[in-house]
């Protein structure tokens, strides 16, 4: 076992894939809650960037990925392409990852645009997404079997279908979720969590945050203890955003 | 030529006014009934029509343009009740033209929000355009930035005369890219200022990293913002740095003074005269903030500032332009329409400033995604009520030897100064 810094249980290495062109919804609130809850847990964050055209870090514990708009997908579309290997390598090692919105889209097989054009995605995820002239906005409210209730707020164009190689996320009590049809939010495949979902995600759904953690943890250092962060706040800012109206 | 549908449309205003009615439903009116009625209206006037968009400080920017124009002698008509869309414009216009259908005015300038500017543009093509910037604003009303980035892009296309752009927000400057038709002037940052602008694309972006790469290269700006002073600003133009004292706070709100001079400048230049820059930089030096915008209201005998806070960027600016030392800070997050729906944004502002004093009220219907953000940036919370009367009643009377500041969303503002109207003197918007 790898001692961290003085007085930490050990390190973990989480890294934000595309911060500077992925960015959009508010996905840097999942990198800090991330980091503060290592800290809480009593654990030593080291948090990485990678962005197009850099090396590619070693030894990356946690992988948080966000949403951007189409030019932010343009511009990182070639140099995903690039690291597909290395991150499916992650992936198949079960490293936990969180991908929202525009990644979570090109973790899939391809973006098909609304004006046919097919933009390639790097199939760690069995999922498709088409372009539509609908946008989806609005709270959503999910029921998972795996983290309870999970809330968030959608804001989408793109409708992503499952295909039999991952889970949804979860039901859709209110919102639509992954398309206007099936029902569902979100994919599972191995210890990736992949969402439609902004807020940001992890800051009212610490049992997401905890969950990577813990496998980031024991993949690492075999068991995970954890410690005890006060989630008063997260239980009431929940109770709340559940009664906003869609 | 006499129109039947003037008269028609100052009845319904009249009678709408009685009632109480809305500011707009006029405009529909003659509308439907006289469609060419605003651009018949408008092209009469001599200097033409500009227009003043982008996601932030439209309001402040157009009451400043009004203000600086009227310092060189024009008459200026303008949308003042904040009816920044075409039905506004035309129910505004309804209420300054005479019965002939004749607007007494050298020129009018008109706040047009992104969406609905596009609209207008198309059917009243403006002579001049300030087009600010495009933050991270209400994305669930318009989807994305660079739609919104389209948007402006659009009314700049439409200008026949002057385009006025942020050189320091790169998808406003970016713009001049494309344009053939009309001449571009550009307001700028000096480079020790930049700092406290973080573009939308830098926002998120720790100390040290990259820009983005599709930054286009700076042009010379007509005005330069060189720095901002407790009450005064020097800004450089025509080869010299003149300081003025100000009446705004906040430096975001004076980047825009230097916007708006560049286009009273546009304005007054183009015609025969050029423009008197004493009586601009006087009538700089009185603008005060527009409804809501950093209004400083006194409480107890001290002061109590009410800064409007919709976006990450706006956010950033206020707390960095007001610093917390010695002041009692409430936060106040409704998540209404007009507020933009998606929490997603605030984490995307640093709240590390409010740290060392802590926060005393947070409030709103929002108040606990508030306070959950602020334990994230272990930021002390002391009460959380998510019913704004009480909550701020409990922060004066907590707060009674101290100047207060808070921080709100729109309909939170407009929740705090009905409260405080009660115990306080508050400008009465009309």
């Amino acid at each position: 076992m790898t001692p961290g810094t003085s007085g930490s249980k050990g390190t973990i290495r989480v890294l934000q894939l595309y911060p500077r062109d992925m960015n959009i919804y508010g996905d840097w609130g999942n990198a800090l809650v991330l980091q503060q809850r290592l800290k809480w847990h009593g654990y030593a964050p080291e948090l990485l960037e990678y962005n197009p055209g850099d090396d590619f870090p070693d030894e990356v514990d946690l992988i948080v990925a966000g949403g951007g708009q189409d030019s932010g997908q343009l511009v990182i579309q070639d140099d995903l392409q690039m690291r597909a290997d290395t991150l499916r390598g992650l992936a198949e090692d079960d490293a936990p990852m969180l991908v929202i919105c525009g990644l979570y889209q090109l973790f899939g097989h391809f973006f098909k645009t609304r004006s046919g054009t097919v933009i390639p995605g790097i199939g760690i995820l069995d999922v498709e997404t088409h372009g539509t002239d609908e946008r989806l906005i609005g709270n959503v409210k999910v029921t998972t079997p795996e983290f309870g209730e999970v809330l968030g707020y959608e804001n989408h164009s793109g409708q992503t279908t499952l295909g039999p190689g991952v889970k949804p996320l979860g039901t859709v009590e209110k919102g639509t979720g992954n398309n206007s049809k099936d029902g569902h939010e979100g994919a599972r495949y191995r210890n990736i969590v992949a969402s439609y979902l902004h807020g940001s995600l992890l800051p009212k759904n610490p049992a997401i945050a905890d969950f990577l953690i813990r496998n980031a943890v024991e993949r690492k250092y075999g068991s995970f203890t954890p410690g005890e962060p006060d989630d008063h706040f997260a239980v009431l800012a929940r109770d709340h955003a559940a009664r906003r109206p869609r | 030529m006499f129109s039947f549908s003037i008269p028609l449309g100052k009845l319904v205003r009249r009678v709408t006014r009685l009632r109480g009615g809305g500011s707009a439903f006029p405009g529909l009116v003659v509308e439907k009934i006289d469609p060419g009625f605003m651009q018949r209206t408008l092209s009469t006037l001599p200097h033409g029509v500009a227009v003043v968009s982008g996601t932030n400080g439209k309001t402040t920017t157009t009451k400043m343009v009004v203000e600086l124009l009227e310092s060189q002698g024009l008459k200026v008509f303008t949308n003042r009740t904040g009816s920044n869309f075409t039905r506004g414009v035309a129910a505004a216009l309804l209420g300054e033209v005479d019965w002939r259908g004749r607007l007494d005015a050298d020129i009018a300038v008109l706040e047009l929000d992104e969406a609905h500017a596009v609209h207008f543009v198309n059917r009243v093509p403006p002579r001049y355009s300030l087009l600010l910037n495009v933050l991270r604003d209400q994305l669930d009303r318009f989807g994305e930035i660079d739609k919104t980035a389209q948007l402006l892009q659009q009314i700049a296309d439409k200008t026949t005369g002057t385009v006025v752009l942020n050189r320091e927000d790169p998808r406003v400057a970016r713009i001049a890219e494309t344009l053939h038709g009309p001449d571009v002037r550009y307001f700028g940052l000096d480079d020790s200022l930049l700092g406290t602008f973080p573009s939308d694309d830098e926002l998120r972006a720790g100390p040290g990293s990259p820009a983005p790469a599709t930054v286009p290269q700076r042009q010379t700006a007509d005005v330069v913002l060189r720095r901002v002073g407790a009450d005064d600003a020097d800004f450089e133009y025509d080869g010299a740095t003149v300081t003025t004292s100000m009446k705004l706070r906040g430096v975001y709100n004076i980047f825009n003074a230097a916007a708006a001079l560049v286009l009273a400048r546009s304005i007054c230049g183009s015609g025969a005269a050029t423009a008197d820059h004493t009586a601009l930089l006087n009538a700089l030096s009185k603008v005060a903030p527009a409804f809501g915008r950093g209004e400083s209201l006194v409480v107890d005998g001290l002061p109590l500032d009410l800064v409007l806070v919709k976006n990450p960027s706006g956010f950033r600016l206020g707390l960095k332009s007001f610093p917390s030392g010695g002041y009692a800070t409430m936060i106040a997050i409704n998540d209404n329409y007009a507020d933009g729906r998606d929490m997603s944004w605030l984490w995307d502002v640093d709240f590390d400033s409010l740290r060392k004093d802590g926060v005393d009220q947070v409030s709103g219907s929002r108040a606990y995604d508030m306070a959950l953000r602020l334990q994230y940036d272990d930021v002390a919370v002391r009460a959380v009520n998510t019913e704004i009367a009480p909550a701020l009643a409990t922060f004066i009377a907590g707060a009674k030897d101290k100047p207060k500041r808070v921080f709100c969303t729109y309909t939170a503002m407009l929740a705090i100064r009905r409260e405080l109207s009660k115990i306080t003197t508050v400008e009465v918007v009309s």
